[in-house]
């Protein structure tokens, strides 16, 4: 399972890496932000199944509503002159710890 | 029981994460080398590349002067011309010159600032430079050079930011200005009582002032141009 959850997330740096996509420079900011918030989610669902208290709308709306979220956080800011993406990296820093922590004990109690 | 579905959004989600992440990881480097590296390192190279081309067109230009020296002695017919370019040279700043004169050191404060202190008030400007120099025409002086810039009729002496440029170059402490002359003249009206080199001293500025009889002054090495001006053509020498 967890080797399969690896291996769509290297196929998805290889699309990536593929795609003769660049982002406007203006975004950088806003979809780094963004890609925080993706990355927590997916470690939030991935404890979550392990707690077996995955719910699929749950996770699928975090993941969508956390990313605009961030991105929009961080575009008003801007706008605020207020530096508000700070607040978004340092939540999602945080629990983005904790779930990986939380993963691996479980890891560890299993194996 | 885990439900099956549950793995399979895990799994597009990861996808999309290992999309997103791809990308971004792209868009910033691309957003680094372009703004970052090359362009820096293209500013740096054409920088010293440019050094280079000057210092080499002032060596040209010196020893073309020297070859005009050569050819005008090679004619001895006309050995006043030769005595009135010789002079002409010496005040436009052309050739290098020595003789016996005095040297003036200016140097910033070595107290450090303290809080509330003007930091502007320790150190030498270009406007004491000036004054110097100005000070040392006025007692006589016949050539003067400022840290190896000659000064000639068309020299700057003018502020730029944290540094001093004289001919377009910049100078950095401690400023030696070298003057020939009568040393006499010279010293005395430098070091007048109330006089300029004595107000730079109490404001705390590190200030020398000795004779010397052996000054090697150095030839403008800058480029003479003259875009606007031309002389009046007129069988009467003008002003007369």
């Amino acid at each position: 399972m967890w080797l399969l959850t690896l291996f769509c997330l290297i196929i998805g740096l290889f699309i990536g890496f593929q795609l003769p996509i660049l982002l406007p420079v203006a975004m950088v900011k806003y979809m780094s932000i963004g890609v925080l918030a993706a990355l927590d989610s997916v470690f939030g669902g991935i404890r979550a199944y392990m707690e077996d208290s995955f719910d699929n709308t749950i996770f699928i709306s975090g993941f969508i509503v956390n990313s605009l979220l961030a991105a929009g956080f961080a575009y008003l800011g801007d706008r605020l002159g207020l530096e508000l993406y700070l607040a978004a990296v340092v939540v999602f820093g945080v629990r983005l710890f904790q779930n990986l922590g939380i993963i691996r004990r479980y890891l560890l109690k299993k194996y | 029981m885990r439900n099956t579905s549950g793995k399979i959004t895990i799994m597009a989600v990861c996808l999309i994460v290992g999309i997103m992440l791809s990308i971004q990881f792209r868009t910033s480097e691309s957003y680094s080398t372009n703004f970052r590296g090359v362009r820096v390192d293209e500013l740096a190279v054409k920088n010293s590349t440019l050094t280079q081309e000057k210092e080499a067109l002032s060596k040209e230009l010196i020893s073309l002067r020297e070859k005009l020296t050569n050819v005008s002695s090679d004619s001895q017919m006309n050995a006043d011309l030769q005595e009135e370019l010789r002079k002409s040279n010496m005040a436009a700043g052309l050739i290098p010159v020595h003789g016996p004169g005095i040297i003036v050191t200016l140097n910033d404060s070595p107290r450090s600032v303290q809080p509330g202190d003007d930091p502007n008030a320790g150190l030498v400007h270009d406007l004491d430079i000036l004054n110097i120099v100005n000070d040392m025409r006025a007692s006589g002086a016949e050539a003067i050079c400022v840290n190896n810039e000659r000064i000639t009729a068309m020299s700057e002496i003018r502020c730029a930011g944290t540094t001093i440029l004289v001919n377009w170059n910049k100078i950095a402490p401690p400023f030696v200005i070298k003057a020939i002359g009568n040393q006499q003249l010279l010293e005395s009206g430098l070091s007048i009582r109330g006089g300029f080199l004595e107000g730079l001293k109490s404001a705390g500025l590190q200030t020398q002032l000795v004779r010397n009889d052996k000054i090697d002054i150095p030839a403008f090495t800058g480029a003479l141009k003259f875009q606007f001006t031309s002389p009046i053509q007129s069988n009467k020498k003008a002003g007369v």
